[in-house]
C-alpha cells in the first residue's frame, strides 16, 4: 500500500479548508470548510491506520466525526443568530469586538 | 441490648416516615403509630437501664469490691474511687472517611446515655399520649404526631452520639424540629414569629457550637470521638488556651440551646406552641440539649474553665445569673405558661452553673428530676387551659378556684410544684439540694448562696402561680370539670415520678445510685468530688422554701384577689418602676429588636449618633485641623510629584502599548483565524529547520 497519494489528498483538502476559512466572507462556507479540513485529517488517520495495521486511527477518526457532528450544529446556530440579527451571513460584518 | 442501642432511634425515625405517608389513613390519624413507636423505644430505653446496671454491677464485681458493697454500702460510697472504671458500650459503623479521618455512627451506651434515654423517652411517650386528647380535631392533627415522633427521634440520636459530629446533627434536628412545632398553629402571625425567633435565637448559639466543634477536632489531633477528646482535654494536650477557646465557643452552644441569659429571651416566646410541645421542649428535648452537651463533654469544660480550681469562672456565672433572672420574671407573668418557661430558665440555671461548680452529678441528677416536675406541670397547665378556660393561659382573667372543679389536676399540679420548690421528700429537693452542696463545699460558697435566693423566689411564684389558678373565686366564663382521662392518667404518672424520682440519688440516706450508674469513673471524666450530706444545708434550703411559701401565702391569701400586688406598684415609686422593669423583661427583648435588629433607626444609634456629633467630632476636628496642613505638604510634593509621576508614567506606557496592541484585536474572527494559521506554519517551519 502506498501512503503518499493519500497524505498528499489530505494536504491538499486540508490547504483548501484553511483558504475556505479564511477568505470566503458567507459563514455557512466557513462552515463547510472547516468540515473539509477535519475530514482532511480523518482521511490521514485512516490512511495511517491502514499503513500501520492499527485500529486506534479508526477509533480516532469515529471520534473526531462525532464532534463534527456537534461542532456544526453549533456552528449553524451561531450563523443562524448572526443572520437573524444582521440580516446577512457576512463574517466581516460582525465585528463587535474590535479593539 | 447495649450494643442493638441505635434500634431506639431509629424507631421513632420510622415512625415518622410511616404517620407521614400513612397516618392520615389510619383510623386514630397516625397517634397510634407515634404511641406504638414510642411505647417500643420506653420498652428498649427500660431494657437499656437495667442491662448497663448490670454491666456496672459486674464491672465492679470483678474489681473485687462486690463483697465489701454488699457488706457496709454507705461506708465506701463516699470516698473516690470506689467504682471501677467502667467505659461505655461503644458500637460504631463507618459514616465517611476524609483522608485519614474517619467519622463513625453509631451509639454511645454509658450511665448518662441510658438515664437520657429513659427520661426522653418516657416524658415523649407521655406527651404523645396526652396530645390524643388535647389536640384532637386539630387540623393538622396527623402532621404533629409525624414532628413529635421526628422530634424524639432527634434528641435520641443526639444522646447516643458516640461523635461531636453525630451530636451536632441530631442537636440541629433538635431545632428544627422545634421550630416546626411552636409554629404549628401558623395561621397567626405570633407563632410564626416566635418559631423564627426560637430558631434565629438558639442559631446564634449554634455557630459558637460549630465553632467549638471545629476547634475541639483539631486541639483532640483531628477526631470527633468524645471519649478520645474529653481524655485529651483532661490532659491538656495543646496547652491550656485552645481549650479556654473550644470551652467557651461550645458555652455559646449551651446558652443559646438551654435558654441561659443572654439568649433566653426564645424560651418564652416558645409558649406559643401548643402545650404537650412546651412540655416536651422543657422537659426532656430541646432546652436538655445543652445541658446535656455540658455533661456529655465535661472534660473539655472542667479544663477550659478550670472548674476544678474554685473561685469563679464563666459556666457558674451564666447559670448563676440565669437562675436569679429567671425567677425575678416568673413573678411578673400573668400567663401560665410564661410563669412555667421562665421558672425552666431559671432551672435550667442551677444544671448549668451546677455544671461550672464541678456538681456534675447534680446537674445530671437536676435534669433528671426536673424534666418529670416540669412536664407535670405544663401538662397540668394544659389540663386547665383545656377543660377549665378555653384555651386561655390568663391565670387573672379566666382561672381561679379551679380546686373543686378538677381534684386530679390540682393535687398533681401541686405536687409539681412542691417538688419545684424542692421540698422535702420530693424529687427537686434532693437534685437542687445536691447541687448546692456541692457549691458549697467546692470552694463555690457565693454560687451556693445564689442557688438559695433562687430557691425562695422559685418557692415564692410558685405559690402565686398555684393561688392564682386554683384558689380563690373562678374569674372565667366557662364550665370548668376535669379532663378526660388521656390528660389525667400522663399526670398522675408524671406525679408519681415526681414524688419518687429523687431517691434515686438520695444522699441523705445513703443511696447514691447516679454516682453509682451514672457518673463515668472512667478515662476522660474528671474526678469530681461527692459532697457530704449537709444537714445544715438541707435545714436551711427547706426553711427558706418555707417561708417563701409562707410570704407568698401571706401576700395573695390574705388580701382578697390581687389588690396587694396592685396597692403596692401603686403606692410605692421604687416597687412600681420594679415592676415596670421586670414586665418589660429588664428590656432585653427592646435591646435586641430595637437595639440590634433595628439597630440603625433604634436609640443606641441616635445616642452614637449624638456622642458622634458632639465628642467624637470634636476630637477628629482638632486632629483633622492639624492633619491639614501636614497634608498639604505632602500631598504637594511627595503625592503629586513622587507618587503620581510614578503612577502616571506606568499609565501612560500601558496606554501606548494599548494602543498599537489594538490593531490587533479587529473583532473579526477570519483575522484571528489567519494568525493562528500563521504562528501554526512558523512552528512548523522552526520545528523542520531545528529539529
Amino acid at each position: 500500500m502506498v501512503l503518499n497519494q493519500f497524505l498528499v489528498l489530505a494536504a491538499a483538502l486540508f490547504c483548501i479548508g484553511i483558504y475556505g476559512v479564511l477568505a470566503r466572507r458567507n459563514g455557512v462556507l466557513v462552515l463547510m470548510s472547516v468540515e473539509l479540513m477535519l475530514n482532511a485529517v480523518n482521511l490521514n488517520l485512516i490512511a495511517f491506520s491502514a499503513y500501520l495495521r492499527e485500529v486506534s486511527g479508526q477509533v480516532f477518526a469515529l471520534f473526531v466525526i462525532t464532534i463534527a457532528a456537534a461542532e456544526v450544529g453549533v456552528g449553524l446556530a451561531i450563523v443562524l443568530l448572526i443572520y437573524r440579527n444582521l440580516h446577512s451571513p457576512d463574517l466581516d460584518r460582525v465585528d463587535e469586538l474590535k479593539g | 441490648m447495649l450494643e442493638y442501642a441505635w434500634i431506639i432511634p431509629v424507631i421513632p425515625t420510622v415512625s415518622f416516615v410511616l404517620i407521614l405517608f400513612f397516618g392520615k389513613r389510619m383510623p386514630r390519624q397516625g397517634s397510634e403509630i407515634g404511641i406504638a413507636a414510642l411505647g417500643a423505644s420506653f420498652v428498649l430505653s427500660c431494657v437499656a437501664v437495667v442491662q448497663w446496671i448490670q454491666h456496672v454491677d459486674d464491672a465492679t464485681s470483678e474489681h473485687g469490691l462486690g463483697a465489701l458493697r454488699s457488706l457496709g454500702k454507705s461506708l465506701f460510697l463516699a470516698e473516690s474511687g470506689a467504682y471501677a472504671a467502667v467505659g461505655p458500650v461503644v458500637s460504631t459503623v463507618e459514616w465517611f472517611k476524609i483522608g485519614a479521618v474517619e467519622v463513625a455512627v453509631g451509639t454511645q451506651i454509658d450511665g448518662l446515655a441510658v438515664m437520657m434515654l429513659f427520661v426522653v423517652t418516657i416524658i415523649s411517650l407521655l406527651v404523645h399520649v396526652y396530645s390524643t386528647a388535647y389536640m384532637h380535631g386539630d387540623v393538622r392533627y396527623t402532621y404533629f404526631y409525624a414532628a413529635l415522633s421526628l422530634f424524639t427521634a432527634s434528641m435520641l440520636t443526639l444522646v447516643v452520639a458516640p461523635t461531636t459530629l453525630q451530636l451536632l446533627v441530631g442537636w440541629e434536628l433538635v431545632g428544627l424540629c422545634s421550630f416546626m412545632l411552636i409554629g404549628h398553629w401558623w395561621e397567626e402571625g405570633a407563632n410564626t414569629n416566635a418559631a423564627m425567633k426560637a430558631f434565629l435565637t438558639t442559631r446564634t448559639g449554634d455557630v459558637g457550637l460549630m465553632i467549638g466543634v471545629i476547634v475541639t477536632f483539631f486541639a483532640a489531633g483531628q477526631t470527633f470521638d468524645i471519649v478520645h477528646i474529653n481524655t485529651v482535654a483532661l490532659e491538656g494536650v495543646g496547652g491550656h488556651t485552645i481549650w479556654v477557646v473550644g470551652a467557651s465557643c461550645l458555652m455559646l452552644g449551651i446558652i443559646g440551646k438551654s435558654g441561659q441569659f443572654p439568649l433566653h429571651t426564645w424560651l418564652p416566646d416558645a409558649m406559643a406552641g401548643p402545650t404537650p410541645v412546651s412540655a416536651l421542649i422543657h422537659a426532656a428535648t430541646m432546652v436538655v440539649a445543652g445541658v446535656y452537651l455540658g455533661a456529655r463533654l465535661y472534660g473539655v469544660f472542667w479544663q477550659g474553665f478550670s472548674i476544678g480550681d474554685g473561685g469563679v469562672n464563666f459556666m457558674a456565672l451564666v447559670g448563676g445569673i440565669t437562675i436569679l433572672i429567671g425567677a425575678a420574671l416568673a413573678f411578673v407573668q400573668d400567663d401560665i405558661k410564661k410563669v412555667l418557661a421562665y421558672s425552666t430558665i431559671s432551672q435550667l440555671g442551677y444544671m448549668v452553673m451546677g455544671l461550672g461548680v464541678g456538681a456534675w452529678v447534680g446537674a445530671v441528677f437536676h435534669l433528671f428530676t426536673h424534666a418529670f416536675f416540669k412536664a407535670l406541670l405544663f401538662l397540668g397547665a394544659g389540663s386547665v387551659s383545656y377543660s377549665a378556660s378555653h384555651h386561655s393561659f390568663d391565670m387573672r382573667e379566666d382561672m381561679g378556684g379551679l380546686r373543686k372543679y378538677m381534684p386530679i389536676t390540682f393535687w398533681t399540679f401541686l405536687i409539681g410544684s412542691f417538688a419545684l420548690a424542692g421540698i422535702f421528700p420530693l424529687a427537686g429537693f434532693w437534685s437542687k439540694d445536691e447541687v448546692l452542696a456541692t457549691a458549697g463545699q467546692g470552694n463555690y460558697e457565693i454560687f451556693m448562696v445564689v442557688g438559695l435566693v433562687g430557691a425562695f423566689l422559685t418557692a415564692a411564684y410558685m405559690t402565686r402561680c398555684v393561688w392564682l389558678t386554683f384558689f380563690g373565686e373562678y374569674r372565667g366564663h366557662g364550665h370548668p370539670h376535669e379532663s378526660p382521662r388521656a390528660i389525667t392518667v400522663p399526670l398522675i404518672v408524671l406525679a408519681g415520678f415526681s414524688m419518687v424520682a429523687g431517691l434515686a440519688n438520695a444522699t441523705a440516706l445513703g443511696i447514691e445510685k447516679f454516682v453509682e450508674y451514672v457518673e463515668p469513673h472512667g478515662e476522660g471524666f474528671p474526678e469530681v468530688f461527692t459532697p457530704d450530706f449537709d444537714l445544715g444545708l438541707v435545714a436551711l434550703s427547706n426553711a427558706i422554701v418555707v417561708i417563701a411559701i409562707g410570704i407568698g401565702l401571706f401576700f395573695w391569701l390574705d388580701r382578697r384577689e390581687l389588690r396587694g400586688l396592685k396597692g403596692l406598684t401603686e403606692r410605692s415609686g421604687a416597687a412600681k418602676a420594679g415592676h415596670t422593669f421586670l414586665v418589660n423583661k429588664y428590656y432585653l427583648d427592646h435591646l435586641y429588636e430595637q437595639g440590634i435588629v433595628g439597630g440603625i433607626k433604634g436609640p443606641i444609634a441616635r445616642a452614637s449618633y449624638w456622642v458622634n456629633q458632639r465628642v467624637i467630632d470634636g476630637v477628629v476636628n482638632a486632629v483633622g485641623k492639624g492633619a491639614t496642613a501636614f497634608g498639604r505638604v505632602v500631598y504637594r510634593y511627595v503625592d503629586q510629584d513622587v507618587v503620581d509621576g510614578a503612577v502616571n508614567g506606568i499609565a501612560h506606557e500601558t496606554d501606548q502599548a494599548g494602543g498599537l496592541l489594538r490593531y490587533v484585536q479587529s473583532g473579526r474572527v477570519q483575522r484571528y483565524a489567519l494568525m493562528l494559521f500563521a504562528a501554526v506554519g512558523l512552528l512548523a517551519v522552526a520545528l523542520v529547520i531545528f529539529s
